[in-house]
């Protein structure tokens, strides 16, 4: 397994230097060979994972736990790096070259981090995720972006010396048990338990929460977010909203399990409870009011990182087997809500919601799986997020965590509102009709025309960007933004309706091992 | 019962209380060329602190240390960060003089509050190491909070960033305090994790810079999380 192991890591990166030195027409399909790859390379490591944690040369180290972790990443991968070739389209070498060598390395990191078998490397994976993907969010060269992306990464990487600050005293509580020479690995110390020191490892705990909090999205410091996530180019918004808050997530959890096996799990459930509420508290009113479809999506971003910090803190064995499925499922549902909100910019030329209309007609395969993204995102059946959340409220419920539970009911189904008006419209409210009105060559919010002018028979005018009138003719800007979608629906599908039984087992081993199991 | 500290452990906190001063410095200081040489004074204290703790603790390890962090942030941060900022960095440029959004006095004096917090609240967690004093430790809380207060009171794009180092700063004297045994490897790994952040920094600054013919963040106000 350590060949597996090692191409996870090797993959992305050769492919990230080979987009950038190699020709750029040949980039995009480095770029989907090197994801499909890296997602089938996880694939071949579930069942090793389910089986135990397996350790390489004191740094590398993979269980059930990253493995859950390693699947989400691994799939978005793929997945957006198939979308990706559509995006750009149309874009200047110059541009696709650095695209796909910040993907690359950007998708890298994020893979890298479930790996490290200590708390300090964990660390490093993540800064490099923040400073790789700053870079990303900054490649629009518009001011939006420019501004985006000089508050996540003076806010995330803040956030994150915090959580060096919480690395720090644990290796100092570690220390008192293991000696000086511990390396910060993560076994070592769930292993030392309740000999640990407990003044370093609440606050570790604490600063952990706080600071990898940050970049997972967590209120009252999730403020880079809608930014960030609003001005990246769409493929970005899909691995930083399905791949990278799940990752930084990774990290509270190893939190979790050290701060449970020392303290007891009482404080850190209660510290996760109290961020997760606020966030989705948060998110469930934002959602409304929102005009800007990806900033709409970002705060859902921040409405799903609370519920896994809600499931966490309530510490059954269902509620944390529903979190993990959870994690996968998000992150297929998120991943398709950008992929095909990313379809409905370019082809209506902006971001705002009010300039889109008549979705469901104009973009034929697009419209209907936004939809069913939104349902599948407001926790609807068969999908995958019904399940989880209905394990997670479940376990809430077994646990005795009734108050809570309904808490976090109430402001789901308030969240789900706060979608459907927002998104209702712009699917099913029919376009203007504004007989042979030439389309406009601008597009605002800085988005590319999508249909190149085209009209039909069909061709009807909508109100896309400030000038209004515009000619749209019914039809997707590229099969290559459309097939993703299809597939992270189907994944969504199969999570909710019958999760494969190696997954289960996955899931199950994974939640035991964040009960405590070895 | 209070024990005299003696010459090593007054020699650490002397070196520490100098640390939080150049913090303070940093806050009241106009011109970026400035605030990086503060910087790079900053670092090169920590890299002393690093050299006095491995002679008397006997830390060959943290000689090592000092010497690729003295390399790194005494000589190649503050010169990347001028090379990135160019003319930026050697002129008053409009933007960060008066940048501050409370007068230097009152920033200093709220500062002063923001010490006071941090200092006591790491003080009382009552965490002793025996490779450094734990009253450095305080300090090392002192200066977090005061790094965050430099990147909240100043509205340019190139104070924020050396808020930011400093609160690197801040945190690897906290680490030399509880975590002067922590492998080389893994410091070394975080010394160049900088350098990364370091020119990402950097080329965001300037293409801020190139946009708003600016270092001010004034009018960076169109996005409100």
């Amino acid at each position: 397994m350590i060949g597996v192991i090692l191409a996870i890591l090797i993959v992305p990166l050769a492919a990230g230097v080979a987009c950038f030195l190699g020709p750029a027409r040949a980039a995009g399909v480095i770029t989907i060979a090197s994801g499909i790859a890296s997602f089938g390379l996880v694939l071949a490591l579930i069942p090793d994972a389910s089986r135990g944690t397996l350790n390489y040369w004191s740094y590398l180290r993979a269980d059930a736990v990253s493995e859950i972790f390693l699947l989400a990443t691994g799939f978005l991968y793929a997945a957006v790096a198939v979308y990706a070739a559509g995006y750009l389209k149309g874009r200047t070498e110059r541009y696709a070259r650095r695209f796909y060598l910040g993907f690359n390395v950007f998708a890298g990191a994020m893979l890298a981090a479930p790996l490290m078998s200590s708390l300090a490397l964990l660390w490093i994976a993540i800064e490099v995720t923040t400073v790789v993907s700053a870079l990303l969010v900054a490649i629009e060269d518009t001011d939006g972006a420019a501004e985006a992306s000089w508050k996540y990464v003076l806010i995330a990487s803040a956030g994150l010396s915090l959580g060096l600050l919480a690395t720090i005293f644990a290796y100092y509580a570690g220390a008192q048990v293991l000696g000086a020479h511990s390396n910060l690995a993560i076994q070592p110390l769930i292993s030392a338990g309740s000999r640990l020191p407990k003044t370093p490892v609440r606050l570790a705990f604490l600063l952990a929460t706080l600071g990898y909090g940050t970049k997972v999205g967590l209120a009252p410091v999730h403020t880079w977010l809608p930014d960030a996530h609003s001005e990246a180019p769409t493929p970005v918004s899909a691995l930083l909203s399905g791949a990278l808050l799940a990752t930084s997530f990774y990290a509270i959890l190893r939190f979790y399990q050290i701060a449970a096996a020392a303290l007891g799990s009482g404080f850190p459930r209660g510290t996760l409870l109290v961020f997760g509420i606020a966030s989705l508290l948060l998110a469930s009113l934002y959602v409304f009011g929102q005009r800007d479809v990806k900033r709409l999506l970002a705060y859902s971003s921040v409405e799903h990182m609370g519920i896994l910090a809600i499931g966490v803190s309530f510490g059954a064995p269902l509620a944390l087997a529903g979190v993990l499925l959870h994690v996968l499922a998000h992150a297929a549902a998120k991943g398709s809500g950008f992929m095909s909100a990313g379809v409905f910019t370019v082809k209506y030329g902006t971001k705002q919601m009010t300039m889109m209309r008549d979705g469901l007609r104009l973009l034929p395969w697009s419209g209907p799986l936004f939809l069913l993204t939104i349902l599948a995102l407001s926790a609807f059946p068969p999908f995958g997020i019904f399940r989880s959340e209905f394990q997670i409220v479940a376990g809430g419920l077994d646990s005795g965590s009734y108050t809570a539970a309904a808490v976090l009911v109430v402001l789901v189904t308030v969240a789900f509102f706060g979608l459907a008006t927002s998104v209702t419209s712009m699917l099913l409210t029919p376009a203007q009709d504004a007989g042979a009105a030439e389309r406009q060559p601008t597009q605002a919010g800085g988005a590319r025309p999508a249909d190149g002018g085209r009209t039909d028979g069909a061709a009807v005018a909508v109100r896309a960007g400030p000038h209004a009138s515009t000619v749209l003719a019914p039809g997707e800007p590229s099969a290559w933004m459309v097939v993703p979608v299809l597939a992270g629906l189907a994944v969504l599908a199969l999570l909710g309706v019958h999760p494969p039984g190696e997954l289960t087992s996955l899931i199950t081993q994974a939640a035991a091992q964040l009960r405590g199991a070895p | 019962m209070n024990t005299v500290p003696g010459v090593y452990q007054g020699t650490a906190n002397v070196i520490a209380a100098l640390m939080l001063l150049l913090e303070f410095g940093m806050l009241r200081q106009a011109l970026v060329r400035d605030q990086v040489r503060l910087y790079a004074a900053q670092s090169a204290l920590i890299s002393v602190l690093a050299i006095v703790i491995a002679a008397d603790r006997n830390l060959p390890d943290l000689y090592a240390l000092a010497g690729l962090s003295c390399a790194l942030k005494v000589v190649a941060v503050p010169l990347v960060l001028r090379r990135l900022l160019g003319a930026q960095a050697s002129e008053e440029t409009p933007g960060v003089v008066g940048s501050h959004t409370l007068s230097p006095a009152s920033a200093v004096l709220a500062s002063i509050g923001l010490a006071a917090f941090g200092f006591f609240c790491f003080g009382s967690l009552g965490i002793h190491s025996a490779e450094a004093p734990a009253l450095a430790l305080s300090i090392a809380g002192a200066m977090v909070f005061v790094s965050f207060g430099l990147m909240i009171v100043r509205r340019d794009v190139a104070s924020q960033a050396i808020g930011f180092f400093s609160l690197e700063n801040a945190i690897s004297l906290a680490a030399l305090v509880v975590a002067a045994g922590l492998p080389l490897l893994l410091e070394t790994a975080f010394l160049f994790d900088l350098l990364l952040a370091v020119v990402v920094f950097g080329m965001l600054i300037r293409a801020h810079h190139a946009r708003a013919k600016s270092l001010s963040t004034a009018d960076l106000t169109r996005l409100r999380g």
